[in-house]
């Protein structure tokens, strides 16, 4: 895909990931305005800028993450400071009536936007507030953001990691892994829903199949079941929740193990078949709901993308993705399963992005797709190609981005 | 009926308040053996093998020797009791266990069995109990093994076992012909988890994966969502939501399709997508629409990744998510044609529902080899496939809620392909689909209702001398009566409806009430006036030139067929006209061409080509037709050097000549006749049995001595007559040799529909 590059830049840089769910804007103010261009500065401009970075909070929903801010960043020999703002993606045609109140058509800006929201609003964009969206193809850009930070590494180590022992509680180990060859690989990314990536090559990849048990569906469900309201919340109660009370087992069903077909007696037979009986929905807590939640659809995309990687012949398996995101439990229930169901012959993958470590600082993490579309949006903002090998971003911007990351979520864990 | 009762409320409150009709279902207990159970979670599946004592119609030639046989009946008839083997497997719900236990221990008199076969979730629950009402000892048995045992028995032995859901056309169900080869292929078995299991051979098999995700996360995650407790209500639920107000659509975050990977804005991107909020409120239809579909896609995706990696294209489904429901069926239809684009179809099977005790049955029969014979589905005594969706139709919800049955009788012999089809995997006998094409059904079913209380009628009348003979007459008629407004409800119920169903039905019924040959009078009578003319029919063919006498046999062939008790405008004349003569039924017949008219091919390869080296000859009528019309039919073909098998029905079918009826037939003939003397002495003229007691012919199902002999003696020809057997069924057949397919309609409706009139005749000569 070749980008039409725009002719200036011109301020503001935006880029956004519409997604179905949440929409992740990320704007660079600029800190280095000379008087000259101070001068210059139109003035809708001008509010702008101390619109967004005065508040952290817009009308009802909106919320600048300012953890996540990343000051004194260089970027197009430009510096200044780049901001992480979110908000529904229910607000988004009252972001778009602000656009249009600001009159931002007149900026002469360039808004560069992925997720399916890209296309879905590109009309309002233009009928509402008279703005042209360059659109990105999400998953471009995941996999040209996967590979981008594979690159440059997290802080020395690989970006990449697989558990040792997936299937020892005791004995189960994070190991770094070298994806120096990272090809062929089935790149699983599960967001609301989950697209199923075979990978041949950094421009050839095909869309295997996809799955519409995803985060959504855990979050969804959760609501639905739980009361929960957002996803930190729905995974801390599954981190106590305990899913055999839900579901039933193997042994459960056969009083021990089905040798017949080789099946453990812990192997879960029935998710939620627990639940056909009245007096067990009656006693049930909301905290084993959410587990059981959560690893039902979590063994499910598990077996989808074990069978997948069966019949693509592919033996690596990268999850990523926004559900992931400080989410332990899910992680070690993918690699425990891949391995398990595989005989060791399948490894689950998975980014640092997604660490365990980040388990506690809820808010700290930018989650991977919206990390991958940030490197994409700016890229685009910046002017350059997404499948120019020769203009990735600047390393140190990246480095520097990840230290603040890594920064930000140690102050949280001291919490 | 029996009266559902309060249904079991909690633990141990079993119903014992039904009374069970003992006609009507356990049947043939006396003689019972060979018990297997398989208890579900709801349902409760029993099965038995039992022996009836029926009655026969046996024919015995007299010793005619130096007697004067014009007044006396050429043949005597005997009525006989003669013993088969039956399968009987009934179904019920499981608050029935115990009355229905007690029923069996009472009736259950000379029964050497000591032990019951049990499977299914529920056979450890109930062992005490079985073994404490029955003092039987309980044999566990592997819940795969048998649901995969039962499934190759059906696959075997039961046409239009399988079909395929088609929720939006006008036949919801299509039937499927019998694969001479069923193996491999997937069972997909959706319970309270999902089993796949691969079956290559009948005791090769493989779990090779499963979720779950299945019909118990649909049940307790529907339960929990809706508060709504049983599964039947879950589904009927779900049948009435709209799932777009629950799951985020491609459409919802996209806009509208998501065109680089041509995905439509209507796909479902993430279940449950748009209940990511605390502050809305969602109905349970649409909650319970969207949690069908999650689990349906999910199921349909698995099982389609499966199918590719083990390079199948079959896939049955079958477990209590399945079961007859149309919603589930329809979803996971869509599912598995989204997912394999189209190369793979979803199957269902009839009897789904009885797998496992079949085949807990097999493996506790095993010493008397089930396997080795062929079955045959009793329509007389089997329910037929029900829909259990409360929506659909709301009067079965009683039946289903009772009993439900399925009779499989014991063939006499095994039967097999005829050897000369084409395309044994694509062939189908018959030639209208009546659940396919809703006026020929309305015709059909008011044909056979009105043509009723004349069956009835003549039943009765077949055994004078027997006291209870009305009464059991009027049983059948009600019973028939009944299976016919079953089948204008549901005309799947006992797979493709078709006019050799109906016919069968009948015939089923017929025996059921002891009523084994109700034409078996008339038959006779009319073999002794035909044999009376043979000879001067003989004559005036010797007579002819020929080219003459080519068509006059032909000609012959067809008038015989006129004379048809199963088609009502002949049987009309018949009974108000009985001198009704052969000539007469000649000049009945249209003049050339005909209707259906390729007689000059034949003639031109009779008069340029070699001899046949063998024909196959299926007989229809007894009288007229098989003396006049047939046998110097096959006199000429010998004359010609050609050899020719006579097949005629194992069993009685209406005026339609058995096989005991035509070995004295032929006896008498060939007093008169040197050429059929002489060619029955050599072996150039055999008589054979089809296997079959159908008035049409289902040429996939045939004696397998029939077969053999067929392949012996290199057959090159078959014929092919009557409307039963050459339009009925086989008007389409094709075949690898030469065949002829004769018939005259002699019904108008039938004749108005081929664009033709009563008495039109059909004459297709085909050369492959």
């Amino acid at each position: 895909m070749k980008l039409i590059v725009p002719k200036q830049h011109s301020f503001p840089w935006f880029g956004m990931d519409i997604g179905g769910t949440l929409v992740k804007l990320v704007y660079f103010e600029p800190k280095d305005i000379t008087a000259e261009e101070e001068q210059e500065e139109v003035e809708n401009l001008k509010s702008i800028r101390k619109y967004l970075t005065s508040n952290t909070a817009y009308g009802k929903t909106g919320i600048r993450d300012v953890h996540l801010e990343l000051k004194n960043l260089t970027m197009c020999g430009r510096k200044g400071n780049l901001h992480f703002i979110r908000f529904p993606s229910c607000a988004m045609h009252r972001f778009i009536q602000m656009g249009s109140e600001k009159n931002f058509s007149s900026l002469h800006t360039t808004l560069c936007a992925t997720g399916g929201g890209a296309y879905k609003f590109e009309e309002d964009f233009r009928t509402m507030a008279d703005l042209q969206l360059y659109k990105l193809d999400e998953l471009d850009c995941l996999i040209q953001g996967l590979l981008y930070v594979d690159s440059v590494g997290f802080n020395g180590q690989p970006e990449c990691y697989y558990f040792e022992n997936p299937t020892d509680p005791e004995q189960c180990q994070k190991k770094p892994y070298c994806l120096d060859n990272p090809y062929p690989m089935l790149l699983v990314n599960i967001g609301s829903g989950v697209s199923i990536l075979a990978v041949y090559s950094k421009d050839n990849y095909k869309r295997v199949t996809g799955s519409s048990l995803g985060g959504g569906t855990f979050l969804g469900l959760c609501c639905l079941l739980t009361g929960c309201e957002t996803f930190e919340e729905a995974l801390e109660m599954a981190a106590k929740g305990d899913s055999t009370n839900v579901d039933k087992l193997v042994k459960d069903i056969y009083g021990g193990d089905y040798e017949r077909f080789g099946l453990q007696g812990s192997a879960v037979a029935s998710s939620f078949g627990h639940m056909m009986s009245k007096e067990k929905r009656d006693s049930i807590s909301k905290e084993d709901l959410a587990r059981a939640t959560l690893v039902t659809i979590t063994n499910n995309i598990g077996s989808i993308a074990r069978m997948c990687a069966l019949n693509e012949n592919i033996d690596k398996v990268v999850f990523v993705g926004n559900f992931l995101r400080i989410n332990m439990i899910s992680m070690k229930v993918l690699a425990y399963a891949m391995d398990y169901w595989s005989k060791g012959q399948l490894k689950a993958l998975f980014l640092e992005h997604e660490d365990k470590d980040h388990l506690h600082c809820l808010q700290a993490l930018i989650p991977s797709s919206l990390f991958f579309s940030l490197c994409i949006s700016l890229r685009a903002a910046t002017g350059r190609g997404v499948d120019d090998e020769q203009d990735k971003l600047p390393t140190p911007f990246l480095l520097r981005a990840q230290q603040a990351i890594f920064v930000t979520q140690n102050k949280n864990m001291m919490h | 009926m029996a009266e559902r009762g309060g249904r079991g409320s909690g633990h141990g409150s079993l119903d014992k308040s039904i009374t069970l009709p003992p006609d009507e279902i356990f049947r043939n207990l006396e003689n019972a053996k060979r018990f297997a159970i398989d208890i579900g979670g709801s349902l409760t599946k029993l099965a038995y093998y039992s022996t009836v004592q029926h009655k026969v119609a046996r024919v015995r030639s007299f010793d005619h020797s130096g007697k004067d046989i014009d007044n006396e009946p050429l043949y005597e008839i005997s009525v006989q009791e003669e013993i088969t083997a039956r399968l009987h497997f009934i179904k019920f719900e499981n608050t029935y266990i115990e009355t229905c236990l007690d029923f069996i221990k009472d009736h259950l008199v000379n029964t050497e069995t000591k032990v019951i076969k049990a499977t299914g979730g529920g056979a450890y629950k109930f062992k005490d109990l079985i073994e404490k009402k029955l003092g039987l000892k309980v044999d566990k048995e592997d819940v795969m093994t048998c649901l995969i045992k039962g499934c190759n028995f059906v696959l075997r032995n039961i046409p239009h076992e399988v079909f395929a859901y088609q929720k939006d056309s006008d036949t919801e169900f299509r039937f499927q012909t019998n694969h001479p080869n069923i193996f491999p292929y997937l069972l997909v078995n959706i319970g309270s988890g999902v089993s796949i299991v691969k079956v290559e051979t009948e005791d090769k098999f493989e779990w090779i994966g499963g979720s779950s995700i299945g019909g118990g996360t649909f049940w307790g995650l529907g339960a929990l969502l809706t508060k709504t407790k049983k599964f039947d209500e879950l589904l009927q639920l779900a049948s009435k939501g709209q799932h777009t107000n629950v799951d985020m659509l491609v459409k919802d975050v996209y806009g509208g399709a998501y065109q680089t990977l041509g995905l439509s804005g209507n796909l479902i991107a993430s279940s449950f997508g748009k209940s990511t909020t605390a502050d809305k409120e969602f109905s349970k239809e649409d909650m319970a629409k969207s949690l069908l579909h999650m689990i349906s896609n999910d199921i349909g995706q698995l099982a389609c990744l499966y199918a590719k990696l083990h390079n199948l294209d079959k896939i049955y489904f079958g477990g209590f998510f399945i079961r007859g429901h149309p919603v589930t069926m329809r979803t996971i239809t869509y599912s598995i044609n989204f997912f394999s684009k189209g190369e793979v179809q979803a199957l269902f099977l009839r009897h789904e529902g009885y797998l496992g005790a079949i085949g807990a049955f097999l493996k506790g029969a095993e010493q008397d080899n089930p396997n080795q014979y062929s079955w045959g589905e009793n329509y007389a005594g089997s329910s037929g496939l029900m829909s259990t969706s409360p929506d659909v139709y709301p009067m079965q919800r009683t039946r289903s809620g009772t009993f439900d049955m399925l009779e499989m009788d014991r063939l006499e012999r095994p039967l097999v392909n005829l050897p000369l089809l084409k395309d044994p995997s694509t062939y189908i006998p018959d030639t209208v689909d009546l659940t396919d094409d809703a006026m020929a059904r309305k015709y059909w079913l008011t044909c056979f209702e009105e043509a009723l209380d004349g069956v009835a009628k003549r039943a009765a009348a077949s055994q004078p001398d027997s006291v209870d003979a009305q009464e059991r007459a009027e049983k059948f008629r009600q019973k028939y009566w009944n299976k016919l407004q079953t089948l204008r409800q549901q005309p799947f119920a006992y797979g493709t409806l078709t006019v050799r169903s109906l016919l069968d039905t009948r015939e089923h019924c017929l025996n059921e009430f002891s009523f084994p040959d109700p034409y078996s009078k008339v038959k006779q009578k009319e073999n002794g006036i035909a044999l009376k003319c043979f000879q001067s029919v003989i004559e005036s063919l010797d007579s002819l030139g020929w080219e003459e006498r080519q068509f006059a046999l032909v000609k012959g062939l067809l008038a015989g067929n006129v004379f048809d008790w199963g088609a009502k405008a002949v049987s009309d004349v018949l009974e108000s006209e009985p001198q009704f003569g052969f000539e007469e039924a000649k000049s009945k017949l249209q003049e050339r061409p005909w209707l259906e008219d390729s007689y000059s091919q034949w003639l031109e390869r009779l008069k340029e080509g070699p001899p046949h080296k063998c024909a196959l000859i299926f007989a229809d009528n007894s009288g007229i037709d098989i003396i006049l019309g047939v046998f110097p039919f096959v006199r000429e073909l010998l004359s010609r050097g050609t050899e020719v098998i006579l097949a005629c029905n194992s069993g009685p079918a209406l005026n339609d000549v058995t096989y005991s009826e035509s070995l004295i037939v032929t006896e008498r003939i060939a007093a008169m006749d040197p050429v059929i003397h002489s060619a029955l002495r050599d072996e150039k003229l055999l008589l054979v049995q089809t296997g079959s007691s159908s008035p049409c012919l289902d040429l996939s199902r045939l004696d397998q001595g029939l077969a053999v002999l067929v392949r012996e003696r290199q057959t090159d020809l078959v014929v092919i007559e009557g409307m039963g057997r050459a339009i009925h069924t086989n008007y389409y057949a094709v075949l690898r040799c030469e065949s002829l397919k004769l018939a005259v309609i002699k019904n108008s409706w039938l004749a108005d529909r081929l664009g033709g009139k009563i008495f039109s005749v059909i004459f297709k000569y085909e050369v492959p």
